[in-house]
């Protein structure tokens, strides 16, 4: 490997002058580095970003492959329209819900002065409980709060109680919720950890000597050098609700109408079966997901501001 | 100074109380399923459960498939990642930002998304490839390179890799013993924490093997729990200490090297 010295700057003559051909071919070699990154993009691009694509370009099309728009016609569909609106309501549910239980654990373990141990454990189990999802996670709801569960059993048979009379449903909105808040909030913890320990203690104490109480310390300046990042890691949870597939299939048997459920309906081609309605509901799911990419990238860079 | 203690007393009991909550809110389920678990005889607590899951043969072959699955995806995520990052790092570090996009793009395309778009481009030739599980390796090296990569530059970041290169080029070292003889042993703990992240993350994984038709661990459990009570149940404690066992690993591999805590978030 030719001059590491160097490290891309142009040679210089013993005059000062800079030689232009030497300049261009530096030039052209420094583009050429581009290259070494050829087989990771070529990989990229056939097993991701072009499927994808070809997904919104199918959405355009109907069956004989003519340009058409009835497909986002077909989205308004009463049926469709609920599934978005379910999906994106179950989504912000436990992205919101998920987000304050995380926010909250988070606080406990970095700025509430508990046990360095107890910091750690809470760490590492954050790490297994957000990859504890899908069909082990809908097991265990279905093991503990399903209609033979074990905690609707023990109400029953010791208090009495019968979740399912009190309109408790796990195969419902509220189930659904309950259990992808089980991955939501340990991803908060997380996400917003690293937030939490930026979080400069002169802010604190210097706010404490002018009097501030801590209600005003945390209205004044917590909340707003952490809104940025927390709006982002909502919208983080947001994403990773609405796109989940394996839970919501497992818990319901794909009986519950969410996007990624019909989605998987028109892949597996046993409900409606019509492929470009399929990419079209794809498309509407990509451009949800593309918006909130963008606004957790804006929203991570104004908390770049404050926390490094 | 009353004050202050009585403050402090106030946030030390709100932490222990929303602790305590979170605790009783992750643990009761996982306690719950395992008693669950033990209920397969009348009566009695027993493990009959467990052994009806080890005794059914699907449950290895579908296991085995999703290793043999896993291991392929680790060769190929390490064979794509690991000298694209060292390239970066050594070469391009502009290029740092654009695969740091790239890596967020998997939650633009969620593994839904992903296998549909599989489908659509190779079901039917030039490139019918639905039928090769090198697909679905495709699929799951896709779905788990922001963990790798993260992992990788994690791992590079902390060595002084441009005077490691040099020393060694100073020396007479080729480039393939400094890949293997500086920068991959080096590497150690960051590779480890990107294969046991990607294990736990493939062997269990439900979407992607069972939309393209793959007798899978996902499917196999998803179908389990459609007939049985007990031994979805069993199944679910079972992949819960995997996934323990996996994150352990990680920090028992990672510990003793500062800088490279390595935090891990699925999305789903």
């Amino acid at each position: 490997m030719p001059d590491i010295s160097a490290q891309g700057r142009p040679h210089t003559t013993d005059a000062g002058h800079i030689s232009f051909f030497r300049l261009y071919a530096h030039r052209i070699r420094r583009q050429a580095r581009w290259l070494g990154l050829a087989p990771f993009f070529i990989f990229l691009f056939a097993f991701m970003i072009i499927p994808a694509s070809s997904l919104i370009v199918g959405s355009f099309q109907d069956n004989t492959g003519a340009l058409t728009f009835d497909n986002f016609i077909h989205l308004l569909k009463p049926n469709i329209v609920s599934s978005y609106l379910i999906t994106i309501n179950l989504s912000a549910t436990t992205a919101v819900l998920g987000g304050l239980g995380g926010l909250l654990i988070a606080y406990a373990i970095s700025l509430g002065g508990l046990p360095q141990g107890i910091r750690s454990f809470v760490s590492t189990f954050s790490g297994v409980a957000s990859n504890f999802a899908g069909v082990p996670l809908a097991f265990a709801f279905i093991s503990t709060l399903g209609r033979a569960g074990f905690i609707t059993v023990l109400l029953r048979s010791i208090f009495g109680i019968d979740l399912y009379d009190t309109g408790f449903n796990l195969y419902s909105f509220w189930g659904l919720s309950l259990t992808y808040i089980y991955f939501q909030i340990p991803l908060m913890v997380l996400i917003i950890q690293p937030a939490l320990d930026g979080m400069k203690k002169e802010w604190r104490e210097a706010s404490e000597n002018l009097g501030a109480s801590a209600f005003q310390y945390w209205f004044h300046v917590g909340i707003p050098v952490l809104l940025p990042s927390l709006s982002a890691a909502v919208i983080l949870l947001f994403g990773n609700a609405f796109g989940a597939y394996a839970t919501a299939y497992a818990l319901t048997g794909g009986l519950i109408n969410l996007v990624p459920i019909l989605i998987g309906a028109q892949i597996r081609g046993n409900v409606l079966h019509d492929p470009n309605l399929g990419y079209a509901l794809a498309f509407g799911m990509i451009i949800i997901m593309t918006a909130s990419i963008i606004a957790y990238l804006w929203l991570q860079r104004l908390s770049s501001r404050w926390i490094k | 100074m009353d004050k202050m203690n009585s403050e402090k007393m106030i946030r030390k009991s709100f932490s222990w109380f929303w602790l305590i909550a979170g605790l009783l809110y992750f643990f009761l389920p996982l306690l719950a399923t395992f008693l669950f678990s033990l209920k397969g005889k009348k009566g009695v607590l027993s493990f009959v459960a467990y052994q009806h899951v080890f005794a059914d043969p699907n449950f290895l072959n579908t296991f085995r498939f999703s290793l043999q699955m896993s291991v392929c995806t680790v060769l190929a995520g390490l064979g794509i990642i690991v000298p694209t990052a060292i390239w970066i790092h050594l070469r391009v570090p502009k290029a740092k930002p654009v695969i740091e996009f790239f890596t967020l793009l998997p939650f633009v395309i969620p593994p839904i998304i992903l296998a549909f778009g599989l489908i659509r481009c190779y079901a039917k030739p030039p490139f019918a490839l639905t039928t090769s599980p090198a697909l679905l390796v495709a699929g799951y090296v896709v779905i788990s390179f922001p963990y790798i990569y993260r992992a990788v530059d994690a791992g590079l970041s902390v060595m002084d890799l441009q005077m490691l290169t040099e020393a060694a080029q100073s020396l007479g070292a080729g480039w393939g013993s400094i890949l293997f003889r500086i920068i991959l042993p080096n590497l150690r703990t960051a590779l480890l924490s990107a294969i046991f992240l990607t294990f736990a993350t493939v062997i269990g994984e439900l979407t992607l093997a069972v939309l393209l038709a793959w007798p899978a661990f996902g499917p196999y459990m998803a179908f389990v729990g459609r007939d049985l009570a007990y031994e979805p149940a069993a199944l679910a404690i079972l992949s819960f200490a995997m996934t323990w066992g996996a994150i352990m690993l990680i920090q028992i591999a990672s510990r003793g090297v500062s800088g490279s805590r390595f935090s891990s978030g699925d999305i789903h």
